[in-house]
Parts: C-alpha cells; structure tokens; sequence
C-alpha cells in the first residue's frame, strides 16, 4: 500500500482564545493516495475549508499531524510550495487587482527563479483555454469563469503534486461551472496531480472525486467512495439529508429537517 | 483608419499586447475619467502653470526679484512697468511672485518625496506584520500626530535654525503620520486577501508581498491624500514663512511677503494681498486636482 | 378575473459612456396568485425585471413598458405616493443577504415592528405584538429573546427568516424574492423555502421567485421563465422544465452535474448570438 500523498490524524483547529475560543475543526482524520481526487464536502461551519487551509500551510493555529507528501504545511517551507497550491472560491478576490494576469503567472517562476517564465506563461494560458490575447489584461477586464482559469493556470505554474481547490466553482454561473469542471478534469488527465476539492454541492463532488469525506460542526460524518454517492445509498442521516437536500424542494422533506449537532 | 483612432483604439482595446501598452491604457482610461470632472482639470491646469513658471521664471519675470529700488517703493498695480505693483523695498511684485513659485514648488515637492514613502513603509509594515512591530510604529506615530503640524514645525525650525531646507524637514517630519495611518488601513484590509495568501503560498517573502502586492493598493489612496495635503502644506510653510522661520529675506517666499507686507496693509493692501492670493489659488488647485484623482484612482467601487 | 401583475414589454435601459445598455428587452408575463420562477444567469436582467416591477431602480436607469399593472394600478403612471403606498404594503421584495438589507444598529424586533407601523398605521404595542407573531409564523422559537437581537447576532438562516417576517408583516398581496436563499446553505434554505411555502398558501399571495438555481425554481415554482441577456427565452410549467424547448435551456439543463450520472465531460453551453437579438 503506497504512502498517503496527504495524510490528517486528528486534527484539531481553534480560533479565537480563551473563553471566546472556537474549535472549527473538532479530530478530522483524512488520507489521500497519490493520484486521487477527494472531495470534502459539508455545509458552512463545517470546517471543511479550514481542514484545506491548514494543508495549504495559511493556518498555523492546530494540533494533530497534517502532512503533504512527508512534509508539515508551515508556511514558510519552499519545498512545500512546489508540492501544493491552492485556487480560492471567490474569483473576484484571488487575483491582485493591479497586476496583469502575465505578471500573475510569471510571479511563482520569479520567486522561484524559473527561466523560460515567457515561454511557460504562454503555455500555461493555452492549457487554462485562453489564449495569448489575455496575457495583458488586468482583472477587472475578465469576466468570473476566465479570471478562475488564471487562477487554476497560476496554481499550476510550479507544478504542484497536490492541488487543493476550495469551492472553486461556487461563485460561477452553472454554464461556467462546466467548463472549469471540464477544465480541472482534463488537466488532471493530463498532469496526474492529486487534488482535494472542498464544496458545499453534492453534484459537483459526484462529478469529480473518487472518494469523498462529509463533515459537519468540524467533525467527519462518513467517508465515502463516489459510488456509494452516485447509488445514493450513505450510511448516515445526515448525509442522507444533505443528499436530500440537494435535489431542490419538497414539502415533506422540509418538513422533516432536522439540525444536527 | 486614421491615426487619431489608431493609437487611441489600440490604448483602450481589450487585448493589450505588452505590459507597456497594458499599463499606458490603463493609464489613459484615468485621464478620460479625470478630464470630465471639470474642476479638477481647472486645478490640473493651474499647478501645471505653477510648473511653468518655476520651471522658466527667469525668461518670465519682468525685473530681477532682489533688486531694490527706494525710489520707486510702494507703486500701485497698473503702474507702468510694474504690472503688480512694487513693495517696500521697491522690488517688482509680479517678479517675486515668479521667483515665488519656484519656492513653493520646492518645498511641496520635496516635503511630498520625503513624507510620502516614510509614512509609506511605516504603514505597510505596520499593517502587516501586526503584533509588537505594529504597536511599535503605531505608537510612534501617534506620538508624531499628537503635536500640532505648525508647533512642531516651528519647534524644530527653532533648533535647526531657520532656512528653508529646516522648514522642509520640519514640515516633513510633521507630514508623516497620516499617510502611516492611511497606508495601514489599507493594508489591514487586504492583508487577508486571497491573493495575498496565494503569493504567500507561492514562497513570496515578506519583502515582496510589502512591495510588490500591498503598496501598489496604498499609493492611490497615498497619492490623493498628499495631493490634498499640499494645500496645508503651502500654509504651514506660509505660515513659518510669516514668522520669519521659513525662507529668510530676500528670498521670494509668498508667506515671507505676506508678512512683511502687514505693516502697510491699509493703504498698500497688494503688498500683502497679491502674494496672499497667490497662496489662495494654488492650495484650490491642489484641492480641485487632489478631489479628482480621488474620483478617478479610488472610486469605493463596491 | 384581473391577473394580480402584468406586465407587457418591460424594457430597462441604462446610459452607458459607450451607449445605452438595454437590460431587460421586452419581458412580458402576467402572474395570478401562484409563484412564478425567473430563473438566469448573472447579467441575465432577471434583478433588475424584479426591482423594476416595484419602480426601485437607479435613478438613470430608463423603465418602459406597453403595459405595468398591479390589481389594475397602472404603476407606470402611478403618483410616487401611490407608489409608495403599494411597495411594502402590497408589494413586498426580500433580498439575497440579510446582512446588506437588515439595518445593523436597530434591534430585530425593532426593525419589523416599525415595518408593521409605517404601513398598518398602528400603535407601537400593537406593532409590537405583530412583530413577536410574524417571528413565531417564521419558526423562530423564542421570539422575544431574538426581537431584541441586533441583525450581526443572527446567524444567516435566522437574519433571512427575519427579513421575510418583516416583508410579510404588512400582509402584502404580491411577494418577490430575489435569491432569498442563495447565500444560506442547501438544509437552510429548505427551511427558508418551507417557510416561504406556508405563508404563500396562507395567504393566498402571489410570489415571483428570482434566483440562478433552476433545480431550485422548477421544484418551487408553479411556471418557470428563463431569461437570457435581458429577454425571457422560455416560459413553461414547473413540472414540464425538463421537456423544455429553447437550446439555452436545454444547454443549461444539460451542463449542470447531477449525482446519479457518470457522464466525464459535462456539454458545455454553447452561446447563439442569435439568442440576444430581438426585442431591443
């Protein structure tokens, strides 16, 4: 059995201090195999954003073992950041307002001291589906789907084994939604990556994990493989809710939901 | 397709080429935005002027600004020759206005080229790095706000010496601390931005997040708050001026004129009132220009 | 019998420095008390159909229409003070997020009282009582303790159902919800959908529904519009979405990921220009 590419034990994540301390994440336990494509899946408190933020080494407040291909995320390790990167939920917010998308793309070379950074950036816009005609605009002349692709072609760019997505598509209309979910699925064909997908959506989760977590109030629920989701067949009550949940309303099964604690 | 649509559709295209064209359209998209507010180009026009003249006071200025002539003291404007008049000491008005202007220039440039990047970097670095560093820089530039700009000014002048390179320092050293504070709200907002957490996980170092991500944010907010500062800076050199702290005589000084003019402000009003004017419209100037960069650089687009 | 709302030809045009833009091209709809889905994309122009229904747009903005008729009020010719009297009081609009459409210094309870004064013409302890009574019918359990929270202390489900307690208070005949669920979660906004639910059929409202979520409208609504780029391209029965005609729709109903499938690529929509041409 080939060592975990991303391995969790108990993770536990606290915010705030003292009597105002807040625990988001209450002993997550998560293994990803190199290659494979998990998903994270819970509604907002649940913590699921936390656990990929502790990965990414931007939360530096937990107890429990976290590592990315044997390393700990802490932040300041450059050998962590040409393992792991990550593309943010919101595409009005993760790219600088007043840099082009070329000085974007070729930032993670410079800091690395990569050369060729012309001939990559080029490249790297052709496999996100733009061309070179985008290469000088500024953000606010993109439209959401396109500044997401320089955002997935920016997490790219240092070739990362594992590439952790939080909620990468929620902020996006339902036809660019497809075309970044194609656009992340052929990539990952094509580039082998592991990657960690968090989101609040059932379908999209169906569409592009193997294997998928559900948490809720910090906590794992169940674990899952994709196909127990597809056969819609969870073990708990409360992923059974959610799944519930997710195929529009219904009177009854309003009626009969419960909250969870 | 003419030349005019030429270079100005390339400019404002869609698809810029380069970083240079990039930039420059951003660039004129400002300017276009800017030239509709008609008073902010008024101000534009007049501190383009003030340029101007500075910049060719010797070919512009009817007499030289030091030579005195008693005989001729305390001549009204409209009087032949002296298209402003003559002060005490005989000197043509208009001239030392000129000669004036290069002053002001002087002290506004460099008191904005030396404040600026100070309460720049103090901010930043405050704003970012939090916890003791922070509190450390906050609190010496609370201590900096506590004075007032003019007492202070003048404290320092005091122990420097008057001459107008101390009154810049002086004013400079009082200058500061807003842009600190300025520059660091802005950083505390974007500090957890997700693109400065995405430069953070690509390896950048602090160095370069600071210079590279947050002060390109700040200076617009920065640019506009010196711009309008100008104004308060022209008065408080006026006024050191005026207490015969800034320029020394016979420097041209607009605020050293207004105050050797006070004694004949009763029947010889433009000894004191040209020069003061001369104040008056260059500080609108600054504040017309300084509200319209606002509009156009830090528009609170939400 | 006179439909509650009709509208013919609705056209939104706003002045733009290259041109005017034309929003909303030519939406025309009636609506009886029954809930009616307008469902989008962003840029769709189904916001703004809303808001122009009520006269609240941008005071550039251009609203014309062959015809705009509330209960026989013709609201285009209407006075402001007649418009005034109908919107919250007959017409009533609740909004995506409560954080942006609560007032933050005012007291929840506060809030929906003074809705309930400002249009019943009530006293304060009247107002009062049909303010705790509104956040009992939205399920709220402990009504007096939440009336005197303030909008920050709620939490996002909560802050949603105080706003529709507060649009409903005045008793409205007509109520649009503008992506009333889209910032809760997906149990919430079942929640939310149920309460909405119970008080459209208890009180015989009518109820336009805005949102982007087509699995939401067509199980909510009665009859679903689909708009695109100003213009409503198809309009059906809830129900019968899925035989849906136009290729927008059938593109959008085809390119949403849906669980028990294991298709690899999802078709992606492929815009027709031709679908923005007509009306303006």
């Amino acid at each position: 059995m080939t060592a975990p590419m991303v391995a969790v034990r108990d993770l536990v994540v606290t915010f705030g201090r003292g009597a105002a301390a807040v625990q988001a994440v209450r002993g997550v336990s998560i293994d990803v195999a190199p290659g494979e494509s998990f998903g994270l899946v819970g509604e907002s408190g649940s913590g699921k954003s936390t656990v990929l933020r502790v990965l990414a080494g931007l939360n530096q407040a937990w107890t429990g073992v976290a590592t990315l291909g044997g390393l700990r995320p802490s932040g300041r390790d450059r050998r962590l950041t040409r393992l792991a990167q990550m593309v943010f939920q919101d595409p009005y917010g993760s790219l600088h307002p007043r840099h082009t998308v070329d000085r974007t793309l070729s930032e993670p070379l410079a800091i690395h001291r990569i050369p060729d950074a012309d001939a990559r950036v080029d490249r790297a816009l052709r496999e996100v589906g733009l061309g070179p005609s985008f290469r000088f605009r500024y953000p606010h002349q993109l439209s959401g789907g396109q500044r997401q692709r320089v955002a997935i072609a920016r997490a790219l760019m240092l070739e990362p084994k594992v590439l952790l997505l939080d909620e990468p598509t929620s902020a996006l209309d339902v036809s660019v939604q497809a075309e970044i979910l194609n656009l992340l699925r052929r990539l990952r064909e094509a580039q082998g990556f592991t990657m960690i997908l968090v989101s609040h959506n059932l379908a999209v989760v169906a569409h592009m994990c193997d294997r998928l977590a559900v948490m809720n109030r910090g906590r794992i629920v169940e674990e899952m493989s994709v196909d127990t989701l597809r056969r819609e067949a969870p073990a708990e009550a409360y992923t059974r809710q959610l799944l519930l949940a997710s195929k529009g309303y219904d009177r009854e099964v309003a009626a009969r939901m419960v909250t969870y604690d | 397709m003419s030349d005019a649509t030429g270079w100005r559709g390339r400019l404002l295209s869609d698809t810029p080429r380069s970083r240079r064209e990039a930039r420059l359209g951003q660039a004129y998209r400002a300017w276009l935005q800017f030239r509709r507010n008609r008073l902010a180009v008024l101000g534009l026009l007049i501190v383009l002027m003030l340029v101007l003249v500075a910049a060719f006071a010797p070919w512009i200025a009817p007499h030289d600004p030091y030579v005195q002539d008693l005989s001729r003291r305390l001549l009204p404007p409209g009087t032949a020759g002296h298209l402003l008049g003559t002060d005490e000491f005989g000197r043509d008005i208009l001239s030392r206005l000129i000669y004036g202007a290069r002053v002001t220039l002087y002290i506004v440039v460099l008191v904005a080229v030396i404040a600026a990047p100070i309460g720049l970097l103090v901010g930043t670095a405050a704003g970012y790095l939090g916890g003791w560093v922070d509190a450390t820089l906050m609190r010496i530039t609370d201590v900096f706000l506590a004075f007032p700009s003019l007492i202070l000014a003048l404290a320092f002048v005091a122990a420097l010496g008057p001459g107008i390179e101390n009154a810049v320092i002086a004013i400079a050293l009082t200058s500061w601390p807003p842009y600190a504070r300025i520059a660091r709200a802005e950083t505390l907002t974007i500090r957890n931005s997700d693109y400065i957490a995405a430069a953070r996980l690509q390896g950048a170092g602090t160095g370069r997040i600071l210079i590279g991500h947050v002060v390109p944010l700040c200076v617009s907010s920065l640019v506009v708050r010196v711009t309008l500062d100008m104004a308060g800076i022209i008065l408080t050199a006026a006024g050191l001026g005026f207490l015969g702290l800034g320029a020394q005589p016979p420097m041209a000084e607009w605020g050293a004129m207004v105050s050797s003019g006070r004694r004949y402000i009763l029947d010889q009003w433009w000894v004191a009132t040209i020069p003061g004017l001369a104040i008056f419209v260059v500080s609108l100037a600054f504040n017309l220009l300084g509200d319209g960069l606002r509009d156009v650089l830090d528009p609170r687009k939400s | 019998m006179t439909p509650l709302l009709q509208v013919e030809d609705l056209r939104v045009t706003f002045p733009t420095p290259n041109g005017p833009f034309h929003a909303v091209r030519g939406v025309s709809f009636s609506l009886g008390r029954e809930r009616v889905g307008i469902v989008g994309e962003s840029g769709s122009g189904k916001s703004l159909t809303g808001r122009a229904i009520l006269r609240l747009l941008a005071p550039s903005a251009r609203l014309e229409a062959r015809r705009l008729a509330f209960d026989g009020i013709d609201l285009l010719a209407a006075s402001p003070r007649t418009l005034r009297g109908i919107r919250g009081r007959r017409i009533s609009l609740v909004m995506q997020d409560p954080k942006y459409s609560l007032n933050p210094v005012m007291r929840v309870g506060d809030q929906i009282a003074e809705a309930a004064r400002v249009h019943g013409g009530i006293s304060s302890r009247e107002a009062r009582r049909k303010a705790l009574g509104m956040l009992e019918s939205v399920r709220i359990r402990d009504p007096e303790r939440v009336a005197r929270l303030y909008p920050h202390e709620v939490s996002g489900g909560m802050g949603q159902r105080i706003m529709i307690a507060m649009m409903l208070v005045p008793e409205p005949d007509l109520l649009i919800a503008d992506e009333p669920t889209s910032a809760l979660d997906v149990t919430v906004q079942m929640q939310v959908l149920a309460i909405l639910d119970e008080q459209v059929a208890q009180r015989g409202m009518g109820l336009i529904l805005i949102s982007h979520d087509l699995d939401l409208v067509s199980t909510f609504c009665d009859r679903v519009l689909v708009m695109y780029g100003g213009r409503v391209l198809e309009e059906r029965r809830a129900s019968e979405l899925a035989a849906a005609t136009h290729p927008y729709t059938r593109g959008l109903l085809s390119s949403m990921p849906r669980i028990g499938e294991t298709r690899s690529e999802l078709p992606t929509l492929q815009r027709d220009p031709s679908w923005l041409e007509g009306g303006a």
